[in-house]
C-alpha cells in the first residue's frame, strides 16, 4: 500500500475522510445555517415560489425528530428536489435526484429542531429553481443540543 | 454492523411503489452524552437506488433526515420480479446495500 493510502485508510478508519461516491457530498450546502446559504452553497439561482411544486408536511408535529414530509412535481425537466428546514442548526435536509426511471416524487421524515418554515425546493435540468414551502409547529424540537 | 435495510416494492399503475426503511442513528453532532461530551455527527451522506442493477435515484443526506431513515418513491415500469437494491454510505465510510424483489 502506498503511504497516502496508508494515511487516508487511518483517516477514513478515524471517521475524518468524507466518504467518497457516486458525487461530491454537497459541504457546503449541508454546511449552510439559513437558506441564502443553502442557495449559495448548491450554487443555484434565486428559488421561485410556485403551485407547480406540491409540498406535504404536517401542521404540527409533536415528535420533531421524526417529521414526514413528501414532495412532488408533475413540471419536467426536475432533476432535484432538496428539503430545507429553515431554523434548523443546518437548514439543509437532504436533496433526492431523479432519474427519467423515477417520478418526481419522494416522501421521507426529518428532523425539525424547532417551529420553522420547511421548504421544498425543485431544481430543473435547466437550472430553474422553484419552491413551495409550509410553516410546521414542532413542540418537541428533535435535534438534540 | 447495522440491522437490514427493510425494503418494500409494489405494482402499482406502470410502476411500482417502493417504500425503505433503513436503520441508522443519523446523529446529529449535537447531542451531548451523560458525561457532558459532544457526540459526533454519524449519519447517511449519500442513497442510490437501483432498477435491475441501473442506479434510478440518487440521494444526499445531512444530519437532519430522522433517525432510522424512511423513504418512499415511484420507480416508473418496474414488473413484478424486478429487482431493486437500495445502497447507503455514512460519513464513517461504512456502506451497506439490501435488495428486494418487485412485488
Amino acid at each position: 500500500m502506498t503511504r497516502s493510502a496508508a494515511v487516508a485508510a487511518l483517516l477514513a478508519g478515524a471517521g475524518l475522510l468524507p466518504a467518497h461516491a457516486q458525487s461530491a457530498w454537497a459541504k457546503a450546502a449541508f454546511d449552510g445555517k439559513s437558506i441564502d446559504d443553502v442557495i449559495k452553497g448548491l450554487g443555484i439561482a434565486k428559488p421561485v415560489e410556485s403551485t407547480d411544486v406540491t409540498f406535504t408536511a404536517p401542521d404540527i408535529a409533536e415528535n420533531g425528530a421524526v417529521v414526514p414530509i413528501s414532495a412532488s412535481t408533475a413540471l419536467p425537466g426536475v432533476k432535484r428536489i432538496a428539503f430545507l428546514v429553515e431554523k434548523n442548526p443546518t437548514t439543509l435536509a437532504g436533496i433526492f435526484e431523479f432519474t427519467d426511471a423515477v417520478e418526481t416524487s419522494v416522501k421521507t421524515r426529518i428532523k425539525m429542531g424547532q417551529t420553522s418554515n420547511v421548504l421544498a425546493v425543485a431544481i430543473t435540468g435547466d437550472g430553474k429553481v422553484l419552491y413551495a414551502q409550509k410553516e410546521v409547529k414542532v413542540t418537541l424540537g428533535g435535534c438534540g443540543g | 454492523m447495522s440491522d437490514p435495510m427493510r425494503i418494500r416494492a409494489q405494482t402499482q399503475g406502470g410502476g411500482a411503489v417502493v417504500r425503505v426503511l433503513m436503520s441508522h442513528e443519523m446523529e446529529t453532532g449535537l447531542r451531548k452524552d451523560a458525561a457532558g461530551k459532544t457526540i459526533p455527527a454519524w449519519h447517511i451522506t449519500e442513497v442510490s437506488a437501483a432498477l435491475n442493477g441501473k442506479t434510478v435515484l440518487t440521494a444526499q443526506w445531512g444530519t437532519a433526515i430522522a433517525k432510522n431513515p424512511f423513504t418512499e418513491f415511484v420507480v416508473k415500469g418496474a414488473k413484478a420480479g424486478d429487482k431493486i437494491s437500495v445502497s447507503w454510505v455514512d460519513n464513517h465510510g461504512d456502506r451497506r446495500t439490501d435488495e428486494a424483489t418487485v412485488a
